[in-house]
């Protein structure tokens, strides 16, 4: 994938995306390993996202990669009207590589065709976000010892969650099964269904959370936002149905592992952080790994790699 | 005597394209993906004519002029079945039919308002996720645009 951008998760093949697991797992074994070094690294959020930023700068300081940029658009010239296409293009000239966070959808794709140098998409609005795919992923496949024929429920928001959506699309390559647990005004959309149906994997719905995730390998919670209520008594009905508490853990498998894409407001209760079970720190740390290899791949310096 | 007006409605051409078989309420997108309005040959078309088919069907005829492949299939999201007659001294000389294209280009608005299309006036392109249906994926944004909800740009 030397060169190319990482804009969706839906770029990358099988085999492409097994390798770049392997890559981070190289670096999660010897993480001090300067092959971004002489490298300059461009961080573009045009809308805050602090944790996925220093996640990034993170990974190519460990690189001994340099990293320029900003963390607010109010910060750039694009408080003074320039436009993505200028801002891409200049800042081309500076960097090896644009690391860019938009909240406009299809923003990464437009930046990765007329870009000279290669982007790595850190989300675009509700549309891709990549590297959290990665992280989930290798979360998983650590925890696991594999990426396939995994139980995956998903709690919460289903219906607007990007990294749902995309780790759906990620998992089905690896014949997982899945239980979607939700509140009917945010259930999974009928598109991913009718995937996973042609695809010929299983799904069950629910609404109920604590006696749906028995038999769960992971299980990935998000965040109910009341924003995405239109009737806010719905809201009010089902803000506490969807909140993962420890004792609701035990019955589990041994090996079942919480993530969480984080940041976490109510929806985890904090007794569950102590639990072997819980995974999502641990998890955000995996996306420092997941996106030193990424930037190293797109790169083309993985033969640097120890 | 039916045949003779038909004929009156739409009169033949000697020399260009006819195409038959346009959703009647897609006439006139149909000449503007075309982009016939701006070019100087001599158009006749006709609309709402019967058709056992599809209902009310337009017909557009264009004196001396013949199309590309590529610039016909433009029509595929208005009129996929749309038929064109090739005519050289009156005679059908060949018959085309449209073809859903890959890949669309401009024509179509994305119906994410989010999308980046619609926020920097860049061009539009979408893969065809839905050959039959002419459903639209955008290649930007990722969401699907359906022919409920097209909206020509």
């Amino acid at each position: 994938m030397t060169n190319k951008s990482l804009v969706s998760i839906n770029d990358l093949s099988t085999d492409e995306l097994v390798r770049l697991l392997d890559l981070a797992e190289r670096f999660e074994q010897n993480p001090a390993q300067p092959v971004l070094d002489g490298r300059i690294v461009a961080t573009l959020f045009f809308e805050p996202s602090t944790r996925t930023r220093l996640s990034f700068e993170s990974a190519v300081n460990r690189l001994g990669g340099r990293v320029i940029g900003f963390s607010e658009a109010a910060s750039s010239s694009v408080a003074k009207g320039e436009s993505l296409k200028d801002t891409i293009l200049t800042v081309a000239n500076y960097s090896d590589l644009i690391v860019m966070r938009h909240p406009i959808e299809g923003s990464a794709r437009w930046a990765a065709e007329m870009s000279p140098v290669p982007i790595v998409n850190a989300g675009d609005g509700a549309n891709q976000h990549p590297t959290q795919t990665m992280l989930d992923l290798y979360s998983i496949r650590k925890t696991q010892g594999t990426l396939y024929n995994q139980r995956v429920v998903m709690v919460g928001d289903l219906k607007y969650g990007r990294t749902v959506h995309s780790l759906l699309l990620a998992m089905a390559q690896f014949n997982a099964s899945f239980v979607f647990i939700s509140p009917k005004e945010l259930q999974m959309p009928l598109e991913l269904k009718q995937f996973l149906n042609e695809r010929g994997l299983r799904f069950e719905e629910h609404t109920e959370l604590a006696e749906n995730i028995k038999d769960a390998d992971i299980v990935y919670m998000t965040r109910v936002q009341r924003e995405r209520f239109s009737d806010p008594m719905e809201y009010e009905r089902v803000k506490n149905a969807y909140v993962l508490r420890r004792h609701m853990l035990e019955g589990t498998k041994p090996n079942m592992r919480v993530l969480h894409p984080l940041p976490r407001v109510n929806e985890i209760h904090v007794d569950v952080d102590d639990s072997p079970k819980a995974y999502y720190f641990t998890q955000a740390l995996n996306g420092v790994f997941a996106r030193m290899a990424i930037m190293t791949a797109i790169l083309g310096l993985t033969d640097r790699v120890k | 005597m039916k045949e003779d007006k038909k004929h009156l409605s739409v009169s033949a051409i000697q020399n260009g394209t006819v195409i038959d078989h346009i959703p009647a309420q897609n006439l006139f997108k149909v000449i503007s993906i075309l982009g016939l309005d701006g070019i100087s040959n001599q158009i006749t078309f006709g609309s709402n004519f019967g058709s056992e088919k599809m209902g009310r069907k337009a017909i557009v005829k264009i004196a001396d002029k013949y199309f590309e492949r590529d610039e016909i299939n433009r029509i595929a999201i208005v009129a996929p079945n749309a038929k064109l007659n090739i005519i050289k001294d009156y005679e059908v000389v060949e018959k085309m039919v449209v073809e859903v294209p890959k890949e669309i280009r401009g024509i179509v608005r994305c119906m994410n308002p989010k999308c980046i299309t619609n926020a920097e006036g860049i061009g539009t392109r979408f893969e065809v996720a839905d050959k039959a249906s002419v459903t639209l994926r955008c290649c930007y944004c990722e969401k699907i645009t359906d022919p409920d909800h097209m909206e020509f740009l």
